[in-house]
């Protein structure tokens, strides 16, 4: 095996790991916010992929168009599910609301995954756009635009939501509620309000997530908890809450699997769970998280 | 300005408090004194609504409370710097303040309290890029106080200010709570260091396994036999 493949692993890797990071990040800003973890996250990636899709294949507008309609359709069902079936939870003891969320993810997982094989079918699908194939070469490696651009995309969205949280008011009043709920309330922040805003933009990052997969890869209905998974390891590699972290832990983890496909083929899933383990063991704190006194 | 009326609070099925009623007057400073576990920090939680009573009534200026959830409380006016302090400890000092000011009426007005916030703790000044957790006990409790002002409170609830803190800095803290009084912020405060706190206070209420058992003036207090006993370490003349 020459260097070239190891780089163009490498390189294909970074790729996807970017968007690892920007599923995790989302996953990350619901359970810094709430307590909870909503392991549906996966399964509203997939929505947003097969919004995209639909946004394609009926109305052919452009994927990178209908980025944001398909991230605020998810938005708003991100706000919706919340209200309708986390919210309740918010008052519970933080173990008891763990639990609890798990059930309702796991639930809701199933519901979406099934209503997914009911509209569209079990079958794999993609977007594929004209300039699909278009790409450049640079020192004998492949670039493909679209996987370029999506790395790039997904690069915008997490600086955009790094501004958001640390620039203006209610970022801050986000970040206040993941630190301390009890005195950003006693701030005269409504914790209500910001939980629900956050997990709709929890699913909006997780929908524009969906559509960077849906151009560049393929989506199906059982690819949720995959995603699911990956954002979880992503999130405790990089320490909980650590928006600029989950990136760079996004990218480490795609590069370090896609590179390891050359060595241990098939089992380069096992990789991640081995560096999640590793780093729980190791790091609880995750790889950019402080250490928690 | 606050009316506690026979207010009962439990925690699921263990019950703190039982019928407490006082009511605090604009502009006063009142202490809540008393052994640790009688529910001093419940009263004040139930006051700014992280706690509901299962009966009694609290007004604040002649509004029922019972209705108001904890963030409107502070835009109506209460704000309670908490045991411990709960700062943000992964966010600058500069952030911490700008939280206090989260309210529309904190907001308006949120360039000039800094001001003046910065005034009675210069230190915070100099601070306004380090990360609240990074301070030192003293720097933070000022920036608790600091933070409670921001949203321009009427009524102010200490719980423990002198917290872990050196008797020498504990002094400036309840210097500074003098001065916030005086400025026209009615205070309601928990103190341990008993004698610290019925020296400043006008009132006080003393509370007893969530039961308020004696009030007064806190002049005639320091010659309460009881108090004297419990409180103070010293024998009645």
């Amino acid at each position: 095996m020459n260097l070239q493949v190891w780089a163009q692993s490498f390189i294909f890797g970074i790729f996807v790991g970017g968007l690892y990071g920007l599923a995790a990040v989302g996953l990350s800003l619901v359970f810094g916010v709430m307590k909870m973890l909503n392991v549906a996250h996966g399964e509203l990636l997939m929505l947003g992929g097969y919004a995209t899709f639909c946004f394609f294949s009926f109305y052919h507008i452009d994927p990178f168009l209908s980025l944001l309609p398909s991230a605020f359709i998810l938005f708003l069902i991100g706000m919706g599910l919340y209200k309708g079936l986390f919210s309740p939870l918010a008052k519970l003891h933080e173990e008891v609301k763990i639990k609890n969320s798990l059930l309702i993810g796991f639930g809701l997982s199933l519901i979406f995954h099934n209503l997914a094989i009911q509209l569209w079918t079990a079958d794999e699908k993609s977007v594929s756009v004209l300039y699909s194939g278009w790409g450049f070469s640079l020192f004998g490696l492949r670039f493909p635009f679209i996987r370029f651009a999506g790395l790039l995309l997904a690069t915008i969205v997490i600086f955009a939501l790094h501004q958001f949280l640390t620039k203006t008011y209610f970022g801050k009043a986000i970040r206040a509620t993941t630190e301390n709920w009890e005195s950003a309330s006693l701030m005269g922040i409504n914790i209500e309000k910001t939980s629900m805003v956050s997990f709709g933009l929890g699913a909006a990052l997780a929908a524009m997530a969906g559509t960077i997969v849906s151009v560049g890869y393929a989506i199906y209905p059982a690819m949720g908890l995959g995603w699911t998974l990956k954002a979880l390891i992503v999130v405790v590699l990089a320490g909980l809450g650590n928006i600029g972290g989950a990136f760079v832990a996004g990218v480490l983890l795609g590069a370090v699997e896609s590179v390891s496909t050359l060595v241990v083929g098939p089992y380069m899933q096992v990789v991640g769970l081995m560096i999640f383990l590793l780093v729980l063991e190791l790091r609880p704190q995750g790889l950019f998280g402080k250490s928690m006194g | 300005m606050l009316e506690i009326e026979k207010i009962n609070v439990s925690y699921g099925d263990l019950q703190i408090l039982w019928d407490i009623s006082f009511n605090v007057e604009e502009k006063e400073i009142v202490g809540l004194i008393g052994p640790n576990g009688a529910g001093k920090t419940t009263t004040l939680r139930t006051i700014t609504g992280l706690l509901r009573p299962f009966a009694g009534r609290i007004q604040f200026e002649g509004v029922p409370m019972e209705k108001v959830p904890i963030h409107k409380r502070v835009e109506l006016g209460i704000s309670l710097i908490p045991e411990g302090r709960g700062l943000f400890p992964g966010m600058s000092t500069l952030e911490n303040l700008e939280l206090g000011a989260f309210t529309s009426k904190g907001r308006t007005c949120k360039d000039k309290t800094l001001e003046q916030v910065y005034e009675l703790f210069p230190i915070l000044k100099n601070r306004k890029k380090q990360s609240a957790g990074t301070m030192s006990g003293g720097e933070q409790q000022m920036l608790a106080i600091g933070r409670g002002l921001m949203s321009k409170p009427k009524l102010l609830l200490f719980d423990e200010p002198s917290w872990g803190l050196s008797p020498l800095l504990s002094k400036l803290i309840y210097e500074v709570i003098g001065q916030i009084n005086h400025s026209g912020v009615t205070i309601l405060l928990i103190e341990q260091n008993v004698r610290i706190a019925l020296e400043l206070a006008n009132r006080a209420y003393v509370v007893e396994n969530g039961r308020i058992v004696k009030q007064g003036d806190c002049r005639n207090m320091f010659d309460d036999q009881h108090i004297r006993e419990a409180y103070l370490g010293t024998q009645s003349a």
